[in-house]
This record gives structure tokens, sequence and C-alpha cells, in this order.
């Protein structure tokens, strides 16, 4: 493969937004999302050519570096790529939805002040991604790890003047610090034993790593302590339990990030990368078991969230938690194919979701709470209906792209028989009831039912006065949005509806992955699915009497009697178990731990060092103490200066006795 | 027969003296002056006696040297002496203090 076009794909979306980012103010507002969609659109055209020739054209993965940047003492740090149908996949993704988030943006965006910066940032985003995807070296891993990081802040942060934007970005920031910390801790470990930071001497050495017991806390695998490490950098990123909490808070940002970045990209670098060293993961059985239990808990408990949250796009957020918790629980059944399809599928309907939402709150002239919303189904159709594709996909309705992922989780950790692979499968399980109940809950209260917003406006007459829309009597009625908005809503409510059914053959239960994705035999609980496997109809059939199939009905009644039947129940299952809301409103006291405890702390501690370290050993007994010393002994011997001439004299008469006597007994 | 033993004793006496006039003087700065002439002069003394014993000249010779420099350093203590005098009214060494540390 050519590698000069392999360097296009990324380079393409930084030139756009080096020239939308430096010169955006002087080409103006269309000639910057010109130059960014374009240079998106090369990067997604390219793609899509690579994935063609790696699956239909038979051409070979490339794996080799483009770049030097250093050799020192022997180690290479380069930049290089790994292309194989693992990375072409994710480059696909990657850049279609980027593409659709792009067009979405002109038309979201469209009044505000920052529009070229936005469109700076979102191509300088496709770039990191890229970077962090093609990565055939951990360096550059890290480079695009931090990369997509950085862009995260600057976008959670878009609407600097807002107060609580800064408190969700620095608090997105600080907690991937902590989960970044275990990260590097990892790479430095796999570069302590291989002495070289490429994945192909990485995977090399993981069978004789794996034989290494390390003499720490009493005894650890050294293959399990790197993955561990691994694993935090990738719970950090991608939002697992406990270091979930910014997920939900960076919905601070503007929709269409909240799709690219906080949906279907960014917070997937995490099971993108578990996925990517599968070949060490594979031999480390402890740490999978990890990744497995804490998975599991994200996908169940995040989700239940989802179901209390009246914000539409925290709702959303709950529900990317909770479907990164089955990602990541796939991993830790061995499924890293089922966890990279639905990745993929997720990507689709949930950016679609975002968009979506955001099509919603265009339309109801910003505003996010589901409350106020409600019967706009007529009003604006084209969003209603793919968002109910997209909501169909979440909750794994059959034949939706979100049911082939999906379903083939929760069967391949049935399967497994790693240690918590019992609490994972009961989590995922539930989970599915758990998924249907918010994302119905979501479809009614926005489309169906009573059009609250009337009796909102009725009450509070104007409280924003952002629009451009026109008044209408009082109430803003709400309105289909602009082609902008609605063309990207389609373009990923196709492949939500489709991609599924004409790709789990081959990416799921083929062997679509090849090398790029190892396995060992003993762990390899989806060619025991695929051994089932008797075409997508046949699977979509069977899964009527399967156990997730009902759950999710059993959701989707509850969320229609709770919204639409007898709202007065939800009030009253609200009242009865208020201590279970209390819990659920503070968010299982997550933040108020990290708050109340380890930021308090961490205040005490720089307080402590501050007072006692800084200002009282350093500042009081090192600098001021010795010129304190100093002046307290001048203090002393000045008395010697009596300013008499006879004293004087008599101290040199002294002096010369002393020096003369010294001489006689020593000459 | 006066000895050389004699003479250093006797100039030694004198510089004795002299430093004693020095510490013990807390009255008057002209007598600091005298001591420290006197405190020449027993140097001197050491001078010609060592030269007399030697029958060597060099020694006396210097003795004048030691005299010029004594008389113009006396003249001009006696000079800082009167400015003194003026400017504060005293020549009492107890009230001259001012380099007190």
């Amino acid at each position: 493969m050519n590698p000069h076009l392999l360097i296009a794909i990324p380079l393409a979306p930084l030139i756009a937004a080096v020239i939308a980012g430096l010169f955006g103010k002087y080409i103006g507002r269309a000639a910057s999302h010109t130059i960014t969609i374009a240079g998106v659109a090369v990067a997604c055209g390219l793609s899509l050519y690579v994935l063609k020739q790696l699956y239909w054209g038979g051409a070979s993965s490339f794996n080799g570096p483009v770049y030097t940047w250093l050799v020192s003492d022997g180690v290479h740090i380069q930049v290089g790529f790994l292309i194989d149908r693992l990375t072409v996949l994710m480059m696909s993704v990657v850049t279609f939805v980027s593409l659709c988030v792009h067009v979405y943006t002109i038309g979201y965006m469209s009044d505000d002040p920052g529009y070229t910066r936005f469109f700076s940032y979102i191509s300088l985003f496709t770039f990191s991604m890229l970077m962090l995807v093609m990565a055939n070296n951990f360096m550059q891993l890290f480079f695009g790890w931090e990369a997509v990081g950085m862009v995260s802040y600057l976008l959670i942060g878009f609407w600097y003047t807002r107060p609580s934007a800064i408190f969700a970005n620095l608090k997105a920031f600080v907690v991937n610090r902590v989960g970044d910390f275990g990260f590097v801790i990892g790479i430095a470990a796999l570069f302590s034993f291989t002495h070289s930071l490429s994945y192909t001497t990485a995977f090399a050495a993981a069978p004789h790593l794996a034989q290494l017991q390390l003499p720490v806390f009493g005894g650890v695998n050294a293959l399990t302590l790197i993955c561990v490490c691994l694993f935090i950098g990738a719970m950090g990123k991608s939002a697992q339990v406990p270091l979930h909490v910014w997920l939900p808070d960076s919905m601070e940002g503007p929709t269409p990030i909240s799709a690219l970045i906080h949906a279907a990209t960014m917070v997937t670098a995490g099971i993108f990368m578990v996925a990517r060293m599968s070949p060490l993961f594979e031999y480390s059985s402890a740490a999978l078991s990890f990744v497995l239990v804490i998975g599991a808990t994200t996908a169940f408990f995040m989700g239940i969230l989802g179901v209390i949250n009246n914000d539409i796009k925290r709702v959303i957020a709950y529900s990317t938690l909770s479907q990164l918790g089955y990602m990541t629980a796939a991993l830790g059944a061995s499924a890293y194919n089922a966890a990279i399809f639905h990745l993929m599928t997720h990507a689709f309907f949930k950016a679609l979701l975002f968009l979506a939402a955001g099509s919603v709150i265009i339309g109801m002239h910003h505003e996010q709470d589901m409350r106020k919303m409600g019967g706009l189904g007529k009003y604006m159709p084209i969003t209603a209906v793919t968002c109910w594709i997209g909501g169909l996909a979440l909750v794994a309705a059959p034949f939706f792209s979100g049911f082939y992922s999906k379903d083939a989780i929760i069967e391949a950790i049935g399967l497994s028989h790693r240690w918590g692979s019992t609490y994972a499968y009961w989590c995922v399980l539930l989970g599915a009831f758990i998924t249907s109940l918010y994302t119905f809950r979501l479809l009614f209260m926005t489309f169906h039912g009573e059009e609250r917003f009337r009796k909102v406006h009725a009450e509070h007459g104007h409280d924003h006065g952002h629009d451009a829309h026109g008044e209408h009597g009082g109430v803003h009625e709400p309105h289909e949005s602009p082609w902008v908005v609605t063309v990207p809503l389609i373009a990923l409510a196709i492949p939500s509806l489709l991609i599924g059914y004409f790709t789990v053959g081959k990416v799921l239960y083929g062997n679509y992955f090849g090398s790029a994705i190892k396995v060992l035999p003993a762990n390899d609980v989806v060619a025991r699915l695929a051994a089932d496997y008797h075409g997508p109809l046949a699977l979509a059939l069977h899964s009527f009497v399967t156990a997730p199939f009902w759950l999710a009905v059993a959701g989707f009644v509850t969320a229609w009697v709770f919204v639409l039947k007898r709202p007065d129940l939800a009030d009253a299952a609200a009242v009865k178990f208020a201590w279970l809301k209390r819990i659920l409103d503070q968010k299982y006291y997550f933040d108020w731990f990290n708050e109340q405890v380890i930021a308090r702390f961490s205040r005490g501690l720089g307080t402590g060092l501050w007072k006692v370290g800084d200002q009282g050993i350093i500042d009081g007994a090192l600098v001021n103490g010795t010129a304190a010393t100093v002046g307290w002994f001048g203090g002393v011997v000045r008395r010697v200066q009596s300013g008499y001439l006879y004293s004087y004299a008599f101290w040199i008469v002294i002096g010369l006795v002393a020096l003369l006597g010294w001489f006689l007994v020593h000459a | 027969m006066i000895t050389l033993a004699d003479l250093l004793t006797l100039s030694a006496i004198l510089f004795a003296l002299a430093v004693a006039g020095i510490f013990l003087n807390r009255k008057n700065v002209i007598l600091l002056l005298m001591c420290v002439e006197l405190l020449l002069l027993a140097a001197n003394f050491n001078f010609i006696a060592f030269s007399r014993m030697f029958g060597d000249l060099t020694g006396q010779v210097f003795v004048f040297f030691v005299l010029t420099v004594a008389a113009a350093e006396s003249a001009i203590g006696l000079a800082i002496l009167v400015v003194l005098f003026r400017e504060r009214r005293s020549i009492s060494v107890e009230d001259l203090n001012t380099l007190k540390g």
C-alpha cells in the first residue's frame, strides 16, 4: 500500500484545521467550513478506498514507519502506521461520522460567533483521532490519545464564558489525567521490559511477559500489571466506572461535539486500544476479568441514571456510558470483534441520536429539558423518524444495527467462563431492560404525548432572547430543522438501520479481522457463537424467543405506562422510593465523593505542603532562617564594636600577643 | 657597661608604658597621641640598640625616617584634634565612640 496515500489521510484534516484556525477570520465562515469539510471528505474517501483495497482488493496490511522523529539509545521514536482491517474500520467510521457532523454543524452553529474556531477544532480532532487509530507504536498512540483529550477539553469549554462549561472541561481534563497516569505507567512498564515502543515487539513479547512475576505487592504478573495500567487509561478515555464522572458533564459542549467526540469516536478510543492490544490482554486472564467487571458495572449502573434524567442530552450521555460499558464487558470476555462491531454500530446510531437531540434543541429554541417538550413528532417529522431509528437501534430491536452487535455481546458474555462473567452476564442482560426503558422514555417524552411546551411558555413567557426565528404569539412553534441538519440525520439513519444486517456475517462471524485481533482458542466465545450463525435473518427471527428481546419489550411497556399512560405513577414511585431516587439523583455519590473527599484531601494536602513545606521549611527555615541567624549572630558580635579607640588597641595587642605566643610555642 | 639586654629592657618598659597609656587613658586624646609617639620611640630605641651592637649605621639612619614620619603624624593628628574640638567641644576619649556598632 502506498504510504503517501496513508499520510494524506490524517494530514488533510490537519491542514484544513490549521487554515480554518489561523486564517478563519480572513477567509470567512463559508470558506472555513468548505475547507474543513473538504479535508475531512478527503480523509473519508481515502479511508473508504483503503478499506476497499484491504477487504476486496486483497491488499496486505501496512506496518511501517513514515517518519523518524528521533533516535536515542537505539530507541526509535517515529511516526508509523499500522493499517490493517481493524484500523481501517475505525478510520472509516471516524471520518464518516466526522463528515456528517461537519455538515450538521453548519446548521447547528450558524449563529455562533465561534463558528470558524469550532470547525478548526473538529478538524483537529479528526486528525488526532486518525493519528491515534493509525499508530503502530505506543508513542504515537499516546500522542493521539492526548491530542484528542486536548481537543475534547477545548470543545467542552467551547462556550468559555459559561462557568459550568469551564467546570466541566476542567473536570474532564483532571479525570482524564488520572486515567492517563495509569496509561503512561503501562507504556513505561512495557518499554522497560521490551526496550521498544513498537506494537510488533510488544505483541511478540506477550507470552514471555505472561510468565514473568514481579516482586511487588506480593508477586504480580508483569503482563497483568501492564494490561491493568493500560486499561486504566482506557477507563479514563472511555468513561468507565469510577472514572466516568466527566462524560455527563461534557454535555456542556455544543451538541455536534457530544455526537462526534463524546459518543461516537473519542470515547471509543479506549475500546479500540484494548482491542488493538488484544495480543497482550489475551494472555492475562486476571486483567480481562478486571475489564469485564468494570465494563459490566458501567453498563448496568450508568444506564439506570439515564432513566431519571430529564435533560435530553444527559440521558443520551448516560446511554453512551452504558453502551461503552457493554463494549468494555465484551472486551473482557475476549469478544474483541463483538466490541469493535458494537463500537461501529454504536458510532452511527449514537451520533444519530445526539444529532437528532440537537435538532430537537434547535427546534425548541435551545431548550434541553424534556419536561418542556412533548408532541414534537408532528412538527419535526424527519427528526422524529430518524431519532426513532436511532432509538430502536440502541435498544437492539431485531434487524436494526444495534441488535446484531449487542446481542452478540450479551451472548458472548453468557458463554464466557472468565471470573466475574456471571455477574457481568446479569448486568448486561438487565441492562437491556434499562436501555429500553430510558430510550423509550426519551422518545415518548420528546415526540409524543401532551405538548407541554405550550404550558411552559404560557407560565413563563419569554425568558430567552437569542432566537432569530420570529415570534408566534407567545409560544415558540417548534419547527423542522434546515437541510444541513436533516441530511446528516438521514445519512446516519441509513447505517443505523442497515449496517448490522449487512456486515454482521463478515465483521463478527466471518474472519474479517484476521490477524489484527488475537484471541486464544480457549477464550474464543465468538467462534462458538459463529458456529450457531445461520445468516442475519435467522438471527433476528431467533431473537423473538430470547430474554434480551422480551426485556426490551418490558422496557418499552414500562416507559409507555409511566410516560404516556399514567404519568402520575412515575411521581408516586419517586415518592415511594425516595431513598433510591436520592441515590440516583446524586449519581451514586461519585461526584460527592470526588469533590468532598478526593478534591478536599488534595486541596488539604496542597495547603499543608504550602504552609509547612513551602512557607515553613523553605521560606521560614532555609531562606529567612539563614538571614535571621546571620542577623542574630551580628547582633551579638556587634557589642565588640564599642567605638572606643583604646578597646580596639587592646584587641590589637591581644591579637599580637596571641600570634606571638603561638609563634613562640611552635617555632 | 650597658649591655644590649639593658637597652632592650628599657625599650620594652617604654613600649609597655605607652600601651598602658593607650588603654588606661580615658580623658584626653592628646595623651593618646603622646603615647603613640612613645611607642615609636620605643621602637626606635631597639633600632639604635641593634645598630650599636652590629656597628651598622643603617638602623640609626632608619630612626631619622621614623622620627620624620612621627613628626608628620603628630602634626596631622593635632590638626584633626583641633577640628574635632571645634566640632564636638570635647577631646575626651570617652565621647569619641561614633564607630560603635
